[in-house]
């Protein structure tokens, strides 16, 4: 095994240790320690995608001394380092973008807790990714669902307590689910790894005893996953948990948190739960209809928001649909089209939580489409990434929203003919609901105002925030202008992912 | 003074027959069953204490302004209608799956496969626990326990990062806050403090009992240090803050913490290190039956009962006071 292959595991056990150093340092200490390690887990995991994509290949890591269906084990592949290089990068350009606020909006004595909460939710996602067993994916799912519920009540304000309140109940709920879902598993197959699951559920299928136990256990796992990660009807606790948190924090929630649980959902589709089963047909089936019923109800919410942190955390429900409808098609290329949304949303909504953040700040802090009138003169750079992540996000060609839609609507005609129409129909009336709210705010951001108005007051942008918002900027141009390659290798992962 | 007294005032019997009429009262200027208090903070008190007690009510009513809405208050109680009925579905759906689950102790259940063949025939000599348990979460499956102990120590963080007290309070609420600890726990009770003296060293010899004998009899890290943590929230209600202050403090817990953590880490990452590259590893399972056996799984209990029992503790104080 060459040492490239060791990388995976040394990025979990790294973020791990980070996590645990960071208990006894300082503020200043824990920052340095959280933007050392981003880097060096994103350093490996290009480095990993670089020898997993030449092979095209995956292969399985043991975590100990005993094989598969004994111990635990990993299991790498282009799909999965691509997913760790673009959430490790994600997380490092969120974190920088916010580190101005966090500083703010979190006491110095606390600091090093909340970067402790980063690291530990960037480990359970890297675990999340890799992990090629039922069981550690519920224990790191536990690691992921306290460590957002930190991240939510970062910022020390009233609404915070309710929202973070509510994320953990809805959050546990899945958490419960999952488990029983998990167990049912257990005792119909008698393994705990993925594969050996798979292969042991095989054999199930044409008998008619556990077809009542396989239905329930296909609609616990896809519900417990489908809470966790805001699927429509589960959405609820989305808008608040977003709103009023700290910038960082709301842009790491948002853009990667909802998509560890999506992956996850989406290995247990590929490699665990058999396709021949009759209950798949009817997941995906469920999935399409709920996806579409949230990128219009979504984007509906969103109009209806004058709040504009709560209006994007309203399009984060209708991008998931997104991505739900995609994996309901039920076609491999629908499949791919997901895993892009995946990484294109979390560029898109990323950039546009850090910049509302800059755009509040020099507004008085006050989120409102009213007290925002002008602020992209008042704060240029964050005005330009917010129009560039709103363009991105109706998709406007050249930018990655585009990619993202086109591949959707190209893989929709590989659909059942009704399920091609209706996608067509939702991606049209979604694109122009998100167009309504999205091009409504930038232009109050640039109605012209009065010159006195034109200039923050005693706010100036760190350099450092600038710096990441560019970043991000950047990053949805080169996944709009640069998507083939990208494609290419998540089609390759996907196929050798199963 | 006292000196003169005559000798009959200390012996028990004259204590206790003056006790039987009435005259002697043992706990006097003894036993603090309410906190003294002067008369601002007793009423603040009082307004807690009825605002705990109608809180269920009054947030709610509050919150959402239920008096002036009255769509609110009928989708609450449809809500609640519906939450029952979908609870029972769920409930009857769960049994009717359970029903067609192999039954329980089938020897030819899919559970009793390969994969619990290994573990119960060839649990001991390959990792050198008699407790089989112990050998497979500590050395087949050690990552997803390795990943439990996270679980906790986020949840730990979690915790302080919302209740801890930081910073210059104003010395009034902090003699509020003093006050309403000293009313719902009483100090100097006598009786909790006679059996938490006789308890506490029980209690904990037994916990590190459990945590070392993890790999040879039922038990282990989680468990013995559940039961250490106990021990040291005993002492605490029994004896207060300042006693508990002197040796568990928050420095202590944390370089517990994070030095059971790392060494959990750094352990492991070599042993996965080894294992999934096929190297050579210096550890190995030992004389099965002897206390310093089973590699690491000893080790490991220890780190997993430090971790378990800061957590615990740290919890309670969190929730009692915010402080160590």
């Amino acid at each position: 095994m060459t040492l490239v292959q060791n990388f995976p595991f040394f990025s979990i056990i790294l973020s791990m240790a980070a996590a645990i150093v960071s208990f006894v340092l300082r503020g200043r200490g824990s920052r340095c320690v959280h933007l050392a390690m981003v880097t060096a887990v994103l350093a490996m995991s290009a480095a990993t995608l670089g020898c997993t994509a030449a092979t095209g290949e995956s292969y399985t890591f043991m975590m100990g001394h005993y094989p598969a269906p004994w111990g635990n084990e990993i299991r790498v592949g282009p799909l999965e380092s691509a997913m760790a290089l673009c959430f490790s990068l994600l997380m490092l350009l969120s974190v920088l973008g916010g580190l101005a606020h966090i500083e703010r909006d979190i006491p110095p004595s606390k600091v090093n807790l909340f970067y402790i909460q980063l690291d530990l939710m960037l480990s359970s996602l890297l675990a999340l990714i890799y992990t090629n067993d039922l069981f550690t994916a519920y224990v790191f799912i536990e690691i992921c669902t306290i460590a957002a519920c930190g991240l939510i009540m970062a910022r020390r304000i009233g609404r915070v307590y309710v929202s973070a309140v509510r994320y953990m109940v809805m959050s546990l709920v899945g958490s419960g689910l999952f488990l029983i879902g998990l167990s049912l598993l257990y005792a119909i197959t008698g393994h705990l790894l993925m594969s050996p699951a798979k292969q042991a559920l095989a054999a199930l299928v044409g008998q008619k005893s556990s077809a009542v136990p396989l239905t329930v256990i296909f609609v616990l796992l896809t519900v417990s996953l489908g809470i966790k990660s805001g699927l429509y009807p589960f959405h609820t606790w989305i808008p608040d948990a977003y709103g009023y948190t700290t910038p960082a924090a709301a842009a790491v929630l948002s853009s990667l948190v909802c998509k560890g649980y999506i992956l996850l959902l989406v290995k247990l589709m590929v490699r665990v739960l058999p396709a021949a089963s009759p209950a798949a047909g009817r997941i995906t089936d469920v999935l399409f209809v709920l996806g579409v019923t949230g990128m219009i109800w979504g984007s509906v919410d969103a109009i209806r928001e004058r709040d504009v942190r709560r209006m994007t955390a309203y399009s984060s429900v209708a991008q998931i649909g997104y991505i739900y409808m995609g994996l309901g098609l039920g076609t491999q290329w629908g499949m791919v089209a997901a895993m892009f949304h995946v990484i294109s949303h979390g560029a898109m909504k990323a950039l546009l939580f850090i910049c509302t953040a800059g755009l509040t700040e020099v507004s008085g802090g006050r989120g409102d489409r009213m007290a925002l009138r002008g602020a992209g003169y008042r704060h240029r750079i964050a005005g330009i990434g917010f129009a560039i992540g709103s363009m991105s996000m109706i998709g406007i060609p050249l930018l990655t929203g585009f990619v993202s839609k086109y591949t959707f609507a190209a893989a929709a005609t590989g659909a059942a003919p009704r399920r091609m129409v209706a996608a067509w129909i939702a991606l049209a009336v979604s694109t122009t609901l998100n167009a309504v709210y999205f091009m409504r705010t930038v232009l109050v951001l640039y109605t012209s105002v009065e010159p006195s108005q034109r200039r923050a007051k005693d706010y100036r942008p760190s350099r450092i925030e600038n710096a990441a918002t560019i970043g991000l900027i950047l990053l949805n141009i080169a996944l709009g202008v640069a998507s083939p390659p990208v494609l290419e290798t998540l089609s390759r992962g996907l196929a050798v992912f199963g | 003074m006292e000196k003169h007294r005559p000798k009959t005032e200390y012996s028990r019997r004259e204590r206790f027959t003056r006790w039987c009429v009435g005259e002697y009262d043992p706990s006097a200027e003894r036993l603090e069953t309410r906190a003294p208090a002067d008369e601002a903070a007793r009423l603040e008190l009082q307004r807690l204490q009825e605002y705990a007690a109608n809180a269920d009510r009054g947030i709610h009513h509050e919150l959402y302004e239920l008096g002036l809405r009255r769509r609110v208050g009928l989708f609450t109680r449809f809500y609640r209608v519906a939450a029952v009925l979908f609870a029972l579905f769920l409930a009857g759906v769960l049994l009717l799956t359970v029903s067609y689950l192999p039954r329980f102790g089938d020897v030819s259940a899919p559970e009793n496969n390969e994969v619990a063949r290994r573990y119960i025939e060839k649990g001991l000599e390959e990792t050198g626990a008699v407790n089989i348990v112990a050998g497979m979460i500590l050395d087949y499956r050690a990552f997803d326990t390795f990943g439990e102990s996270c679980v906790l120590f986020v949840a730990a963080c979690c915790v302080l990062f919302l209740l801890r007290v930081d910073g210059q309070e104003d010395p009034r609420s902090q003699a509020l806050e003093d006050m309403s600890d000293r009313f719902f726990e009483p100090r100097h009770d006598a009786i909790l403090q006679m059996s938490a003296r006789l308890l506490v060293p029980v209690i904990t010899v037994f916990g590190i009992y459990v945590v070392l004998n993890g790999h040879l009899s039922p038990g282990g890290g989680f468990s013995g240090g559940a039961i250490i943590g106990s021990g040291l929230i005993l002492y605490l209600t029994a004896f207060g803050f300042a006693r508990t202050g002197r040796f568990m403090t928050e420095k202590l817990v944390k370089i517990l913490t994070v030095s059971a953590l790392s060494f959990y880490c750094a352990a492991k990452s070599y042993s996965f290190y080894t294992g999934a590259n096929h190297l050579s590893s210096f550890i190995t399972p030992g004389t099965p039956g002897a206390i310093l056996s089973a590699g690491l799984i000893v080790y490991l209990n220890i780190c997993v009962g430090i971790v378990v029992a800061c957590t615990i503790y740290s919890f309670y104080v969190m929730f009692r006071k915010g402080g160590f």
